[in-house]
């Protein structure tokens, strides 16, 4: 806001000197007005937007709290728990539960793993091998999806929630090991040395020092991993052919389908909702790690 | 965005080379490096099975006709051949080029205002931010199949609420004809992705120093002389990144038209991947979905190649 720390700059001339030689005050005085007038126009703009922004999210709550009688409550629940709509609902949340957190367990700990070599441990060839993992980074997962379901039929896990995970799990490694190689690498070489110093060995320093550093890393390569999992529908979609072993989003497929050729709309949406609701939950508890890892992934 | 992470990694592994002073510190340096070998190895494992295997053999699988059952036989190029003059893969392709040339700069101009809205330092900003990135967490699929809802015709909330202004047809049926489809879509991916290039933006303003900007006021730049001139040369490593990001997205849509339009009407809808899907899955005809992949592979490539060239050139400008 200093004028005087402005550089002169030769093209601007006629405004730039009037205005800072003379500062006049009614010119303050009119940007005070000018100041708290779009400030109340933001706010109108901004909650207008958030209104358009959470209209979608609050008529997915009242229909699926809206029961078929017209009744408030948890009546479409109870019913997708009962298999009303062709599919458990209690199966559907099971499998994706079970997916996801294999898919994130597994992530984090080979991610870890990986990006403390390439941070901390590097060995002839691997900066060569940390690029071909960032080359994969940039192809596309549906690409490859046909030779992938042959792969897991010689593999013998088709139709398997155990090879959905994996595949999964390995879609997801690149952005990990990214992250966690820049988590581990923005640790000061010094406290690895002092704790070595100490009479550590490598590996207890890397456990008890250094792993204890990365940990905002390591949540946000987990809440990544989790929530691609988690949403998941390509591959789940191609991977898997029981309908015992849908993971939610696919499960959705069948309720809007329906049944008779009627879908049952407060059922579908009761489905959403249980789909939806937990990673509205989870982001709001740990928003900052999810940001913070998106940028840290997109930008860096 | 390799080029820095190569330049250290390299640096990283000269050093040790210096340190070689005494045996013993060359026993620890070989020990250290066999561990961080063998720490690379899971990954490795996961990626060779899963990711460069497959890969290997899409290549391979393209220069067969390979259906699921029955004899598969070599026929070099005549996969890509048959794809050139495939109307339906054709088609296909045309279509996501318009979704990706429409999407685009939709979801950048929309990012851009939501990021300018929510710059301010203040807590009532950060709410705002908050809710705008809410639907980027929801899965594309979930979000579909509520905008499925949202969009019925007679039945559909937003439905009636337009028609209750006198917008439509309270019957109009959306999902019925290729533009109103598209629409749907549209507003879904919009909804859905414009938090995260909100964000994404957010941190690009941000790394753009204030008193660039205040140098230019006090010069008398107006607001929007700023933004074109100041602001978005500064921002172009960030737009370039966002870009991709929707360029790849758009190129790439598969759930939402699956979900919300299934191809139709009139297969009007179908984009590359959804085409391959069918190839492979619905037509079983593995070979020739692989050469479609390879060939969708290819495009990806040029994008991610581009963003290269964008980012290098504003590091040298």
């Amino acid at each position: 806001m200093t004028a005087t720390s402005a550089p002169p700059v030769p093209r601007a001339s006629g405004a730039s000197p009037s205005g800072a030689a003379g500062r006049p005050r009614p010119r303050g005085r009119l940007a005070e007005v000018r100041a708290s007038m779009p400030r109340a126009a933001w706010a109108v703009v901004c909650s207008a937007l958030a209104v358009l922004v959470l209209y979608p999210l609050g008529v997915l709550v009242v229909r699926a709290l809206t029961g078929p009688d017209g009744s408030v409550g948890l009546a479409n629940f109870a019913r997708l728990a009962a298999s009303t709509g062709g599919i458990s609902l209690l199966t559907g949340l099971g499998n994706s539960v079970f997916v996801s957190l294999t898919v994130t367990a597994v992530t984090v700990v080979v991610s870890t793993l990986a990006g403390y070599a390439f941070a901390r441990m590097p060995f002839p060839g691997s900066t060569v091998v940390f690029f071909v993992v960032l080359v994969t980074f940039m192809i596309p997962f549906q690409a490859i999806i046909t030779p992938l379901f042959l792969t897991l039929i010689q593999v013998g896990l088709h139709d398997s929630l155990v090879g959905l995970a994996l595949v999964l799990a390995t879609f997801n490694l690149p952005f990990g090991i990214f992250l966690m190689r820049n988590s581990f690498a923005a640790i000061p070489a010094t406290l690895e040395d002092a704790a070595l110093l100490d009479g550590c060995t490598p590996l207890q320093a890397a456990r008890r020092v250094m792993l204890p550093l990365a940990v905002p890393g390591l949540v946000s390569t987990a809440l990544l991993t989790f929530f691609a999992a988690w949403n998941d529908f390509f591959a789940t979609l191609i991977l898997i052919n029981d309908q015992a072993k849908y993971t939610l989003p696919v499960s959705l497929n069948i309720l809007a389908a329906g049944q008779n050729n009627a879908v049952d709309w407060g059922l579908m949406q009761a489905g959403v909702a249980v789909t939806v609701v937990p990673c509205v939950i989870i982001y709001l508890l740990l928003q900052k790690y999810y940001v913070a890892g998106l940028i840290n992934g997109a930008i860096k | 965005m390799t080029a820095p992470v190569v330049d250290r990694a390299g640096s990283a592994l000269r050093q040790p080379s210096a340190r070689r002073a005494d045996r013993r510190a060359g026993a620890v340096q070989g020990r250290r490096r066999l561990t961080g070998v063998l720490l690379v190895l899971p990954a490795l494992l996961l990626l060779g099975t899963f990711f460069l295997y497959p890969l290997a053999r899409t290549v391979v699988m393209s220069t067969f006709t390979w259906p699921l059952l029955g004899n598969r036989a070599f026929i070099g190029l005549g996969n890509y051949l048959e794809a050139f003059g495939d109307q339906a893969f054709l088609s296909a392709i045309g279509f996501t080029l318009v979704y990706t040339l429409v999407v685009t700069p939709v979801l950048l101009a929309v990012g851009l205002v939501l990021a300018g809205l929510v710059q301010r330092r203040t807590r009532a900003a950060r709410i705002f931010q908050t809710v705008y990135f809410l639907p980027v967490v929801i899965g594309l699929a979930s979000a579909s199949y509520l905008f499925l809802f949202l969009w019925q015709p007679v039945i559909g909330p937003t439905t009636n609420l337009l028609a209750g202004l006198g917008v439509l047809d309270v019957t109009t049926n959306l999902f019925g004809d290729a533009v109103g489809a598209f629409v749907v879509v549209l507003l879904l991916v919009v909804w859905k992705t414009a938090g995260l290039q909100m964000l994404l933006l957010l941190s690009g303003f941000q790394s753009i120093p204030q008193e660039v900007n205040e140098a230019a006021a006090v010069d008398g730049a107006t607001g929007w002389q700023r933004f074109v001139h100041v602001t978005l040369p500064l921002l172009r490593p960030t737009l370039a990144l966002v870009l991709v990001f929707s360029v790849a997205g758009s190129l790439l849509a598969f759930d939402q038209f699956y979900i919300l339009t299934a191809g139709g009407p009139d297969n009007s809808t179908i984009t590359a991947v959804y085409q391959i899907f069918r190839s492979s899955f619905i037509q079983l005809d593995l070979g020739y979905g692989a050469a479609l992949s390879l060939l969708l592979m290819l495009v990806l490539g040029l994008v991610s190649a581009g963003q290269l060239l964008l980012l290098r050139n504003s590091d040298h400008s």
